[in-house]
Protein backbone atom coordinates (compact mmCIF):
# COMPACT_ATOMS: atom_id res chain seq x y z
CA UNK A 1 0.00 0.00 0.00
CA UNK A 2 0.90 3.50 -1.34
CA UNK A 3 3.78 2.46 -2.70
CA UNK A 4 5.48 5.29 -4.59
CA UNK A 5 8.33 4.00 -6.23
CA UNK A 6 9.28 5.05 -9.78
CA UNK A 7 6.98 8.19 -8.89
CA UNK A 8 8.48 11.81 -9.46
CA UNK A 9 7.35 14.64 -6.47
CA UNK A 10 8.13 18.48 -6.51
CA UNK A 11 7.35 19.36 -3.02
CA UNK A 12 7.15 23.60 -2.46
CA UNK A 13 8.34 25.13 0.94
CA UNK A 14 10.22 22.07 1.77
CA UNK A 15 12.26 23.97 4.43
CA UNK A 16 9.45 24.40 6.75
CA UNK A 17 8.17 22.25 9.30
CA UNK A 18 4.90 20.40 7.12
CA UNK A 19 6.94 20.55 3.34
CA UNK A 20 10.16 19.01 5.04
CA UNK A 21 7.95 16.17 6.67
CA UNK A 22 6.26 15.79 3.57
CA UNK A 23 9.17 15.70 1.28
CA UNK A 24 10.44 12.96 3.77
CA UNK A 25 7.52 10.93 3.53
CA UNK A 26 6.87 11.03 0.08
CA UNK A 27 10.18 9.94 -0.51
CA UNK A 28 10.41 6.93 2.21
CA UNK A 29 7.45 5.48 0.19
CA UNK A 30 9.95 5.42 -2.82
CA UNK A 31 9.77 8.84 -4.31
CA UNK A 32 12.14 10.54 -6.22
CA UNK A 33 11.76 13.96 -4.42
CA UNK A 34 12.49 17.48 -5.63
CA UNK A 35 12.31 19.87 -3.14
CA UNK A 36 11.50 24.01 -3.20
CA UNK A 37 12.60 26.54 -0.70
CA UNK A 38 14.26 30.02 -0.91
CA UNK A 39 16.94 28.92 1.88
CA UNK A 40 19.54 27.16 -0.18
CA UNK A 41 21.55 25.63 3.13
CA UNK A 42 18.33 24.38 4.33
CA UNK A 43 17.25 22.72 1.49
CA UNK A 44 20.86 20.97 1.35
CA UNK A 45 20.74 19.89 5.12
CA UNK A 46 17.33 17.71 4.22
CA UNK A 47 18.79 16.75 0.78
CA UNK A 48 21.80 15.48 2.33
CA UNK A 49 19.29 13.47 4.95
CA UNK A 50 17.44 11.93 2.83
CA UNK A 51 20.64 10.79 0.33
CA UNK A 52 19.62 9.68 -2.83
CA UNK A 53 16.89 10.29 -5.19
CA UNK A 54 16.17 13.91 -4.39
CA UNK A 55 16.97 17.51 -6.16
CA UNK A 56 17.58 21.20 -4.99
CA UNK A 57 15.14 23.63 -7.19
CA UNK A 58 15.38 26.89 -5.05
CA UNK A 59 12.83 29.57 -5.64
CA UNK A 60 11.12 32.85 -4.77
CA UNK A 61 7.32 31.85 -5.23
CA UNK A 62 6.79 35.70 -4.20
CA UNK A 63 8.61 36.31 -7.80
CA UNK A 64 6.42 35.77 -11.01
CA UNK A 65 9.68 35.00 -12.81
CA UNK A 66 10.84 32.55 -10.30
CA UNK A 67 7.73 30.65 -10.14
CA UNK A 68 7.50 30.20 -13.78
CA UNK A 69 10.88 28.56 -13.85
CA UNK A 70 10.28 25.64 -10.94
CA UNK A 71 8.40 23.32 -13.44
CA UNK A 72 10.78 23.39 -15.95
CA UNK A 73 13.80 23.09 -13.45
CA UNK A 74 12.18 19.95 -11.60
CA UNK A 75 10.87 18.70 -14.75
CA UNK A 76 14.92 19.03 -16.02
CA UNK A 77 15.86 17.28 -12.48
CA UNK A 78 13.22 14.55 -12.12
CA UNK A 79 12.31 13.91 -15.52
CA UNK A 80 8.50 14.64 -14.93
CA UNK A 81 6.30 15.84 -12.23
CA UNK A 82 4.02 12.84 -11.23
CA UNK A 83 2.87 14.67 -7.80
CA UNK A 84 2.73 18.37 -6.79
CA UNK A 85 2.43 19.50 -3.44
CA UNK A 86 1.76 22.91 -3.43
CA UNK A 87 3.05 23.89 0.24
CA UNK A 88 4.79 26.51 0.74
CA UNK A 89 2.68 29.75 2.22
CA UNK A 90 3.47 32.67 4.35
CA UNK A 91 1.49 34.82 6.67
CA UNK A 92 1.19 38.83 7.28
CA UNK A 93 -1.04 39.14 10.02
CA UNK A 94 -3.04 42.07 10.54
CA UNK A 95 -6.47 43.22 11.75
CA UNK A 96 -8.45 44.19 8.36
CA UNK A 97 -8.73 47.61 8.93
CA UNK A 98 -5.06 48.47 9.45
CA UNK A 99 -3.92 45.48 6.07
CA UNK A 100 -1.91 46.96 4.06
CA UNK A 101 -2.13 46.39 0.13
CA UNK A 102 1.00 45.37 0.21
CA UNK A 103 0.22 42.64 3.19
CA UNK A 104 -2.69 41.75 1.45
CA UNK A 105 -0.87 40.91 -1.97
CA UNK A 106 2.15 39.18 -0.95
CA UNK A 107 -0.08 36.24 0.82
CA UNK A 108 -2.22 36.11 -2.22
CA UNK A 109 0.65 35.84 -4.83
CA UNK A 110 2.73 33.17 -2.45
CA UNK A 111 -0.06 30.85 -0.93
CA UNK A 112 -2.94 31.30 -4.38
CA UNK A 113 -1.29 32.53 -7.02
CA UNK A 114 1.86 30.53 -7.10
CA UNK A 115 0.41 27.52 -6.75
CA UNK A 116 -2.01 28.14 -9.79
CA UNK A 117 0.88 28.80 -12.04
CA UNK A 118 2.40 25.76 -10.61
CA UNK A 119 -0.41 23.49 -11.30
CA UNK A 120 -1.40 25.33 -14.91
CA UNK A 121 2.27 24.17 -15.68
CA UNK A 122 2.17 20.71 -14.37
CA UNK A 123 -1.12 19.83 -15.74
CA UNK A 124 -0.08 19.53 -19.36
CA UNK A 125 2.23 16.40 -18.78
CA UNK A 126 -0.02 14.72 -16.37
CA UNK A 127 -2.77 14.85 -19.19
CA UNK A 128 -0.59 13.21 -21.56
CA UNK A 129 0.73 10.64 -19.15
CA UNK A 130 -2.95 10.11 -18.04
CA UNK A 131 -1.68 10.27 -13.88
CA UNK A 132 -1.20 13.33 -11.95
CA UNK A 133 -1.61 14.05 -8.18
CA UNK A 134 -1.87 17.84 -6.85
CA UNK A 135 -2.05 18.51 -3.08
CA UNK A 136 -2.23 21.31 -2.08
CA UNK A 137 -2.09 22.40 1.92
CA UNK A 138 -4.59 25.11 2.70
CA UNK A 139 -5.36 25.30 6.20
CA UNK A 140 -8.50 25.22 8.98
CA UNK A 141 -8.29 29.00 8.92
CA UNK A 142 -9.45 29.05 5.03
CA UNK A 143 -12.57 27.47 6.10
CA UNK A 144 -13.37 29.28 9.67
CA UNK A 145 -11.65 32.38 8.89
CA UNK A 146 -9.46 33.97 12.01
CA UNK A 147 -9.31 37.41 13.47
CA UNK A 148 -6.41 39.11 12.06
CA UNK A 149 -6.04 36.72 9.14
CA UNK A 150 -8.46 37.88 6.60
CA UNK A 151 -5.52 37.54 3.12
CA UNK A 152 -4.08 34.01 5.00
CA UNK A 153 -7.72 32.85 5.28
CA UNK A 154 -8.57 34.56 1.73
CA UNK A 155 -5.70 32.63 0.01
CA UNK A 156 -6.69 29.50 2.01
CA UNK A 157 -10.34 29.38 0.89
CA UNK A 158 -9.12 30.37 -2.95
CA UNK A 159 -6.89 27.29 -2.77
CA UNK A 160 -9.75 24.96 -1.74
CA UNK A 161 -12.16 26.46 -4.41
CA UNK A 162 -9.19 26.29 -7.43
CA UNK A 163 -9.04 22.82 -6.23
CA UNK A 164 -12.42 21.85 -6.83
CA UNK A 165 -13.07 23.49 -10.30
CA UNK A 166 -9.16 21.74 -11.47
CA UNK A 167 -10.39 18.62 -10.05
CA UNK A 168 -13.67 18.46 -11.93
CA UNK A 169 -11.91 19.47 -15.77
CA UNK A 170 -9.22 16.61 -14.95
CA UNK A 171 -10.88 13.95 -13.57
CA UNK A 172 -11.17 11.75 -16.45
CA UNK A 173 -7.62 11.84 -17.11
CA UNK A 174 -7.09 10.24 -14.08
CA UNK A 175 -5.97 13.31 -11.82
CA UNK A 176 -6.84 13.86 -8.85
CA UNK A 177 -6.62 17.12 -7.05
CA UNK A 178 -7.35 17.80 -3.45
CA UNK A 179 -6.35 19.52 -0.31
CA UNK A 180 -5.03 19.11 3.29
CA UNK A 181 -6.25 21.82 5.70
CA UNK A 182 -3.96 21.40 9.02
CA UNK A 183 -4.89 22.93 12.36
CA UNK A 184 -2.52 23.82 14.76
CA UNK A 185 0.29 21.83 13.89
CA UNK A 186 4.31 22.26 16.38
CA UNK A 187 6.11 23.67 13.50
CA UNK A 188 8.39 27.26 13.98
CA UNK A 189 5.50 29.26 12.63
CA UNK A 190 3.60 28.03 15.91
CA UNK A 191 6.49 27.93 18.24
CA UNK A 192 6.54 31.67 18.65
CA UNK A 193 3.37 30.89 20.70
CA UNK A 194 3.62 31.32 24.49
CA UNK A 195 2.30 29.06 26.82
CA UNK A 196 -1.16 30.75 27.56
CA UNK A 197 -1.58 31.52 24.15
CA UNK A 198 -0.67 27.79 23.37
CA UNK A 199 -3.31 26.20 26.69
CA UNK A 200 -6.06 28.79 25.22
CA UNK A 201 -5.50 26.41 21.70
CA UNK A 202 -5.48 23.07 23.52
CA UNK A 203 -8.74 23.55 25.07
CA UNK A 204 -10.45 23.66 21.35
CA UNK A 205 -8.28 20.71 20.46
CA UNK A 206 -10.30 17.49 21.53
CA UNK A 207 -7.51 15.64 21.21
CA UNK A 208 -5.97 17.93 23.34
CA UNK A 209 -2.73 18.26 21.63
CA UNK A 210 -0.84 19.88 18.97
CA UNK A 211 -0.68 18.09 15.12
CA UNK A 212 2.91 17.24 14.01
CA UNK A 213 4.19 17.60 10.73
CA UNK A 214 4.41 13.43 10.36
CA UNK A 215 0.42 13.60 10.84
CA UNK A 216 0.10 15.91 8.06
CA UNK A 217 2.85 14.17 5.56
CA UNK A 218 0.98 11.12 5.78
CA UNK A 219 -2.21 12.14 4.62
CA UNK A 220 -0.07 14.05 1.71
CA UNK A 221 1.12 9.96 1.20
CA UNK A 222 -2.23 8.67 1.38
CA UNK A 223 -3.26 11.13 -1.21
CA UNK A 224 -0.43 10.91 -3.42
CA UNK A 225 -0.84 7.02 -4.11
CA UNK A 226 -2.67 5.10 -6.19
CA UNK A 227 -4.98 4.17 -3.41
CA UNK A 228 -6.43 7.30 -3.38
CA UNK A 229 -7.52 7.10 -7.10
CA UNK A 230 -11.11 7.65 -6.32
CA UNK A 231 -11.21 10.88 -4.06
CA UNK A 232 -10.93 14.05 -5.78
CA UNK A 233 -11.84 17.52 -4.94
CA UNK A 234 -11.84 17.25 -1.45
CA UNK A 235 -10.21 18.84 1.71
CA UNK A 236 -9.29 16.37 4.61
CA UNK A 237 -9.07 18.10 8.00
CA UNK A 238 -6.45 17.24 10.25
CA UNK A 239 -6.83 19.33 13.45
CA UNK A 240 -7.10 16.89 15.98
CA UNK A 241 -11.21 17.43 16.42
CA UNK A 242 -11.03 21.12 16.57
CA UNK A 243 -13.23 21.32 13.98
CA UNK A 244 -15.94 19.11 12.22
CA UNK A 245 -16.76 20.01 9.12
CA UNK B 1 -3.84 13.05 -49.34
CA UNK B 2 -1.17 15.33 -47.86
CA UNK B 3 1.67 14.35 -45.67
CA UNK B 4 -0.05 16.56 -43.25
CA UNK B 5 -3.30 15.26 -43.17
CA UNK B 6 -1.89 11.68 -43.07
CA UNK B 7 -0.22 13.08 -39.65
CA UNK B 8 -3.14 14.52 -38.46
CA UNK B 9 -5.80 11.74 -38.75
CA UNK B 10 -3.44 9.19 -37.05
CA UNK B 11 -3.29 11.75 -34.27
CA UNK B 12 -7.07 11.86 -34.20
CA UNK B 13 -7.66 7.60 -34.56
CA UNK B 14 -4.86 7.46 -31.51
CA UNK B 15 -6.00 10.09 -29.27
CA UNK B 16 -9.89 9.50 -29.68
CA UNK B 17 -10.01 6.21 -30.21
CA UNK B 18 -12.32 6.23 -33.87
CA UNK B 19 -12.15 4.65 -36.66
CA UNK B 20 -9.55 5.43 -39.26
CA UNK B 21 -13.07 5.62 -41.67
CA UNK B 22 -14.68 8.39 -39.35
CA UNK B 23 -11.87 10.94 -39.96
CA UNK B 24 -12.93 12.93 -42.59
CA UNK B 25 -12.38 15.95 -43.35
CA UNK B 26 -15.93 17.15 -42.85
CA UNK B 27 -15.52 15.17 -38.94
CA UNK B 28 -16.44 17.74 -36.28
CA UNK B 29 -14.73 16.68 -32.58
CA UNK B 30 -17.12 17.14 -30.62
CA UNK B 31 -19.99 16.46 -32.61
CA UNK B 32 -18.57 13.22 -34.79
CA UNK B 33 -15.86 11.90 -32.81
CA UNK B 34 -17.57 12.28 -29.60
CA UNK B 35 -14.47 14.77 -28.00
CA UNK B 36 -15.30 16.67 -24.63
CA UNK B 37 -14.11 20.04 -24.12
CA UNK B 38 -10.55 18.75 -22.76
CA UNK B 39 -10.08 15.96 -25.77
CA UNK B 40 -10.12 19.47 -28.54
CA UNK B 41 -7.45 21.02 -25.91
CA UNK B 42 -5.24 17.73 -25.97
CA UNK B 43 -5.77 17.35 -30.23
CA UNK B 44 -4.29 20.88 -30.04
CA UNK B 45 -1.53 20.36 -27.81
CA UNK B 46 -0.64 17.42 -29.70
CA UNK B 47 -0.88 18.91 -33.09
CA UNK B 48 1.47 21.32 -31.34
CA UNK B 49 3.93 18.75 -30.79
CA UNK B 50 3.64 16.81 -33.80
CA UNK B 51 4.65 19.89 -36.16
CA UNK B 52 6.45 21.85 -33.94
CA UNK B 53 4.23 24.83 -34.17
CA UNK B 54 2.53 27.22 -31.60
CA UNK B 55 -1.05 27.55 -31.97
CA UNK B 56 -2.83 30.15 -30.21
CA UNK B 57 -5.89 30.16 -28.21
CA UNK B 58 -7.69 32.33 -31.12
CA UNK B 59 -6.73 30.15 -33.71
CA UNK B 60 -7.47 27.28 -31.74
CA UNK B 61 -11.04 27.93 -31.45
CA UNK B 62 -11.44 28.19 -34.86
CA UNK B 63 -10.33 24.30 -35.17
CA UNK B 64 -13.55 22.15 -35.18
CA UNK B 65 -12.99 19.62 -37.95
CA UNK B 66 -10.33 17.52 -39.07
CA UNK B 67 -10.19 19.52 -42.57
CA UNK B 68 -9.73 22.80 -40.27
CA UNK B 69 -7.00 21.35 -38.48
CA UNK B 70 -5.76 20.04 -41.92
CA UNK B 71 -5.62 23.91 -43.53
CA UNK B 72 -4.39 25.78 -40.20
CA UNK B 73 -1.20 23.18 -40.12
CA UNK B 74 -0.88 23.49 -44.20
CA UNK B 75 -0.90 26.68 -43.92
CA UNK B 76 1.57 26.95 -41.45
CA UNK B 77 3.89 24.88 -42.76
CA UNK B 78 3.89 26.83 -46.02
Amino acid sequence: MFNLTGKSALVTGATGGIGGAVAKALHAQGAQVAISGTRREALEALATELGNRVHIVPANLSDRDSVEALIPAAEAALGQVDILVNNAGVTRDNLFMRMKDEEWETVLRVNLEAAFRLSRAVIKGMMKRRWGRIVSVTSVIGTTGNAGQANYAASKAGLIGMSKSLAQEVASRNITVNCIAPGFIATPMTDVLNEKQREGILTKVPMARLGTPEDIAAAAVYLASDEAAYLTGQTLHINGGMTMI
Amino acid sequence: MSDIADRVKKIVVEHLGVEPEKVIDSANFIDDLGADSLDTVELVMAFEEEFSVEIPDDAAETIRTVGDAVSFLEKKAA
